[in-house]
């Protein structure tokens, strides 16, 4: 791919065809504020917070300007701090005071532009507050919206267009009043939402957010136990206990991306009524045994049946490796094909 | 058949109609005709008639665009110029039968003026009145004049010799065409049309489309709705025209559904140019294909930004999207698209029609040819009206709308609907251009103007449009949506008497970064009546602030009272009080509550002249 090259306040900057303005200068390290800019999304250039000048062009959102051989951009004008200012300053107003109770507080966008731009307080006083209060949408067991911290950046209906493909949510309404939406605005548990919770992960801002999750400690690589697709995550966790799963965007599988099950359906690893140990029926009752009884167990039984009197069905939850193994088992072993699949029921 | 015998053919119609033995009945029943009553109209003629067994054709027209004098009626009968009469209603139009037809009485009186050759005394040349003289009826050349409902008519007057003339010419050379008549966008921006054409005839992608812009959604414009009920295939054969220069072959008119008759007289239009060959395959054997598909919108202002507008068109949210890249280059479904106004497509039938010097005749030096408006508001003749551009704002004021209603005194004209800004009286004589308005901080938008009297109150009116603005937002960028609220609830404030030292200041730098910030033209325009009302009249907003609304509009500045010595105590007022507020005995004088007064103002008006005992008062 082509390079180009670039001034970024007085700072020469090297950037690939097809870059945005933004793009680059966040890549060499400037930042510019922007709330409805997503790596993994196509710009729309909503938020209007990019904004740059561009010698010769005036001023412009850097998000949706393609990088250009010899362009001078300036960060900072004042120009571009009028708009700016006035634009954090109305989203301020316009959205719940109290960061303190919000989830995101500390990894919130708005609370980075903020102090990026640097909030006056007396400036703040001058300007009308917002008195609405919408309903929190707590129907979905995994997260909560909460219109009045939303910014409408529209990044969760893009992600749930362009990467979901689901197109569960939209705005809706006009002015003022414009919400992020399902269909007929009904709560999301009742639309075609499928919980996966890309746009929770994505939302800058504490309007999506998880509804149980504690921060982890540390977090620790590995892939999700579920199915056979195998996409890469990182467990966080608290001691011992995983209070957080979340994709892992290097991970060539699922690029970041995770299902409802991967990254809400944890709660199985430490859940009490977990099977830790094999379970052998005496007596009418199941009571615990160790590996080694219940193979042995297993293998005797199954010395007493050959060809078509045996069947086998695997998981989707076993890995490929495994489900190999017992189809060639089956085969090679048992001498049946009676071989099938929980994925293809 | 080919072109020449559909002329012929229609010539032969129109002249017989103009030969006609019998009356010709023309009743304006476009929308605005309707509203005022002309289907009562039609209904009491058609009556008339029958009951005087006296035959006479009644031609259903559209609108000439007197609205101060709706409903209006043509009557012409053999060897007599057209008398066109304003303000009738059943009962005046039974008499004209009466009196008019069957008695050759023409009822001076009712008359507007004359149309067509000959005199009649006691009425003079329709467009020797003051109303028309200083016009220049050329896109309006056929409105109130032919039966849109028939293609015929439109060819009879010219009609499709634009086309004709367009489809022997190479793409450039129409472009050129254009280009020296000088024809700017008449949806509001003013980019040259030509230059247009030009980028999307020259970008790469496949199918190219036209878009007819008929969305005008601004308040008090209804020029393009007019037209379109008026004289619908003046604007389709520029799309046509449209579709041949860029190399289309399907154009979209977008047309908001809350014009139903302009809606239904399109539908009707596109059926018969389709029987006479005049859209669909290899039109008028040209080798030239062609369809139009007519789409209808639901009623939101934003959807008339023409991104929006392609956005919805593909059945999408209408929300303006950023440019470049310009719809030219990526419009509909991503490919090269034009789009253009209502008028600009009429524009472009006469520019072809008549050639682009004649076109250029009128305007100034920038802005080329002649441009419609409703002028609305306080003035005494409000109506459509077609002037060269460049003409004053006094001369459309004063001259064409008559001056201020009532005799009052002008205070501001607002140009460019909710996206313009309000010009005070110092600036009356200064042209009509896109130029001069822009410098002056409105903007020429589709041609709405509407004109304030002194009763006015010209933070209201801030607050009116940015109510207006502010709830048509599409809601999708930052500084529109939360910009045009927090300039609205501070223009509330004003008018409550709630405002707050530096609200004045506030309100300007809010506007400038809105204007500045926002991604549409509707946001980067929404501030302009807020600005330019502090730039013009900052004085009624320190007055406002002081607790006092010089036009005594704003109902928390104000306070009804009874002056005692004037009130003779006759309880008319006690009485009109929808909300018994006032109080007093017979021959006592009375007093109001201001606690419960709601400050209808209906006291004042019903208070005797004669004793003028009510006064409403402002400030301390
Ligand atoms: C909020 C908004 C509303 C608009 N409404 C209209 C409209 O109703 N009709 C129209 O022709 N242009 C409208 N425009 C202008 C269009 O975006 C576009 O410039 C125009 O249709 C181009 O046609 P023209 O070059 O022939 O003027 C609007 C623009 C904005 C920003
Ligand atoms: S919910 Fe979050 S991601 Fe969606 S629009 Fe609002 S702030 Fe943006
Ligand atoms: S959770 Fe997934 S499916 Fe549901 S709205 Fe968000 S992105 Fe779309
Ligand atoms: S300026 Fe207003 S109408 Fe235009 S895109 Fe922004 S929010 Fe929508
Ligand atoms: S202004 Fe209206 S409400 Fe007040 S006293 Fe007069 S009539 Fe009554
Ligand atoms: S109408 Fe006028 S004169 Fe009569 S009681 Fe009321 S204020 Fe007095
Ligand atoms: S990040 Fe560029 S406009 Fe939002
Ligand atoms: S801290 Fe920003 S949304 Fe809560």
């Amino acid at each position: 791919m082509k390079t180009l090259r670039l001034t970024i306040d007085g700072v020469t900057v090297t950037a690939r065809e097809g870059m945005s303005v933004l793009e680059a200068a966040l890549e060499a390290g400037i930042y510019i504020p922007h709330l409805c800019h997503h790596p993994d999304l196509k710009p729309v250039g909503v938020c209007r917070l990019c904004l740059v000048e561009i010698a010769g062009r005036g001023m412009t959102i850097s998000c949706k300007t393609p990088v250009e051989e010899g362009m001078v951009v300036k960060t900072e004008s004042p120009d571009i701090e009028l708009a700016r200012r006035v634009a954090v300053e109305l989203l301020i107003v316009n959205h719940h005071a109290d960061c303190l109770s919000c989830a995101k507080d500390g990894a919130c966008k708005l609370q980075e532009i903020a102090r990026y731009v640097g909030i006056e307080e007396e400036r703040l006083q001058r300007l009308r507050r917002t008195t609405r209060s919408l309903p929190v949408d707590s129907s979905n067991p995994f997260f909560l919206r909460d219109p009045n911290r939303c910014v409408l950046c529209g990044i969760c209906v893009r992600t749930c267009e362009e990467i979901v493909g689901a197109s569960a949510i939209d705005y809706a309404f006009r002015g003022y009043a414009t919400v992020i939406s399902t269909l007929g605005n009904r709560p999301i548990v009742q639309s075609r939402c499928e919980s996966c919770g890309e746009c929770v992960a994505r939302c800058p801002v504490g309007a999506l957010v998880p509804r149980q999750e504690r921060n982890p400690a540390r977090e620790v690589r590995s892939v999700c136990a579920y199915c056979g697709v195998g996409c890469g995550l990182y467990l966080g966790v608290r001691g011992n206990q995983v209070v957080r799963v979340r994709g892992a965007a290097e991970s060539p599988v699922n690029r970041g991306r995770l299902c409802v099950k991967g990254r809400y359906g944890h709660g199985y690893i430490g859940h009490p009524e977990r099977l830790t140990t094999p379970l052998i029926k005496r007596d009418g009752r199941f009571v615990e045994a160790s590996w080694d009884e219940a193979l042995d167990l297993v293998a005797a039984r199954l010395a007493g049946y050959r060809g078509d009197q045996f069947a086998a069905l695997t998981s989707a939850r076993c890995t490929n490796e495994e489900n190999y193994l017992l189809q060639k088992f089956t085969r090679a072993v048992m001498g049946t094909h009676n071989i099938d699949h929980c994925a293809r029921l | 058949m080919t072109f020449e015998g559909l002329q012929r053919r229609a010539r032969d119609e129109w002249q017989a109609l103009s030969e006609s033995a019998v009356p010709l009945i023309q009743v304006g029943t476009a929308t605005c005709g309707r509203s005022a009553g002309a289907s009562a109209v039609v209904d009491a003629l058609r009556e008339a008639l029958q009951r005087e067994a006296t035959p006479a054709l009644i031609m259903e027209v559209g609108c000439i665009g007197l609205c101060f004098a709706e409903p209006l009626v043509t009557i012409r009968k053999p060897g007599r110029p057209a008398v066109c009469y304003g303000h009738v209603n059943p009962e005046r139009a039974t008499q004209l039968v009466s009196e008019y037809l069957l008695r050759d009485n023409p009822l001076a009186d009712w008359a507007l003026g004359t149309v067509g050759e000959g005199r009649i005394e006691g009425i003079p040349e329709l467009f020797e009145t003051p109303v028309l003289r200083p016009q220049v009826r050329r896109i309006l050349r056929n409105c109130g004049f032919i039966d849109p409902t028939n293609i015929l008519h439109y060819v009879a007057r010219g009609g499709y010799t634009g086309l004709v003339r367009a489809l022997g010419m190479a793409r450039g050379q129409i472009i050129d065409e254009i280009r020296r008549a000088g024809l700017r966008g008449r949806g509001g921006a003013g980019f040259p049309t030509w230059r247009k054409w030009q980028f999307c005839l020259e970008a790469p992608g496949e199918p190219k489309y036209v878009v007819c812009n008929a969305d005008e959604g601004d308040p008090g414009a209804f020029m393009n709705r007019s037209l379109l009920e008026s004289d619908p295939h003046s604007v389709l054969e520029g799309l046509l025209i449209d579709g041949y220069t860029v190399g289309a072959r399907e154009g979209y008119i977008y047309c908001r559904a809350e014009y139903p008759l302009a809606l239904e007289r399109l539908h009707n239009a596109l059926a018969q140019m389709r029987e006479q060959g005049l859209v669909g395959e290899n039109i008028l054997g040209s080798g030239f294909s062609f369809d139009i598909h007519i789409k209808e919108g639901a009623g939101a202002f934003v959807c008339g930004e023409e991104t929006a507008l392609l956005a919805s068109i593909e059945g999408r949210r209408g929300m303006p999207r950023p440019r470049p890249p310009f719809p030219a280059t990526s419009g509909l479904w991503g490919k090269p698209t034009v789009i253009n106004n209502v008028e600009t497509l009429a524009s472009v039938s006469l520019i072809l029609q008549k050639g682009a010097e004649w076109f250029a005749e009128y305007g100034s030096e920038k802005s080329k040819g002649t441009k419609t408006f409703a002028l609305v508001g306080k003035v005494k003749r409000a109506g459509l009206i077609e002037v060269p551009l460049g003409i004053t704002l006094r001369d459309i004021v004063y001259g064409i709308g008559g001056g201020i209603l009532g005799d009052k005194r002008f205070k501001a004209v607002q140009t460019g609907g909710p996206s313009g800004g309000c010009l005070p009286e110092a600036l009356l004589d200064s042209p009509v251009d896109y130029e001069s308005l822009t410098t002056a901080g409105s903007i020429m938008g589709s041609g709405g103007m509407v004109v304030m009297d002194e009763d006015t109150c010209m933070v209201d009116v801030a607050r009116y449009f940015l109510d207006f603005t502010q709830k048509e937002s599409c809601g999708e960028c930052v500084p529109c949506r939360l910009g045009t609220k927090q300039m609205m609830d501070i223009l509330t404030d004003i008018t409550e008497g709630k405002g707050r030292e530096g609200d004045v200041e506030l309100l300007q730098e809010v506007a400038l970064a809105v204007k500045k910030g926002s991604l549409c033209g509707l946001g980067q325009t929404a501030p302009n009546p807020v600005l330019t009302t502090i730039r013009y009249f900052r004085d009624e907003y320190e007055a406002h602030e002081q607790g006092r609304c010089p036009s005594k509009v704003c109902k928390a500045l104000i306070r009804y009272r009874i002056v005692a010595d004037k009130c003779k105590g006759c309880q008319i007022c006690l009485r009109a009080c929808p909300v018994g507020a006032i109080s007093g005995e017979r021959r006592q004088v009375h007093t109001i509550d201001v606690g419960k007064c709601i400050r209808c103002g209906v006291c004042l008006e019903v208070c005797p002249a004669r004793f003028g005992a009510v006064e409403c008062v402002t400030g301390q």
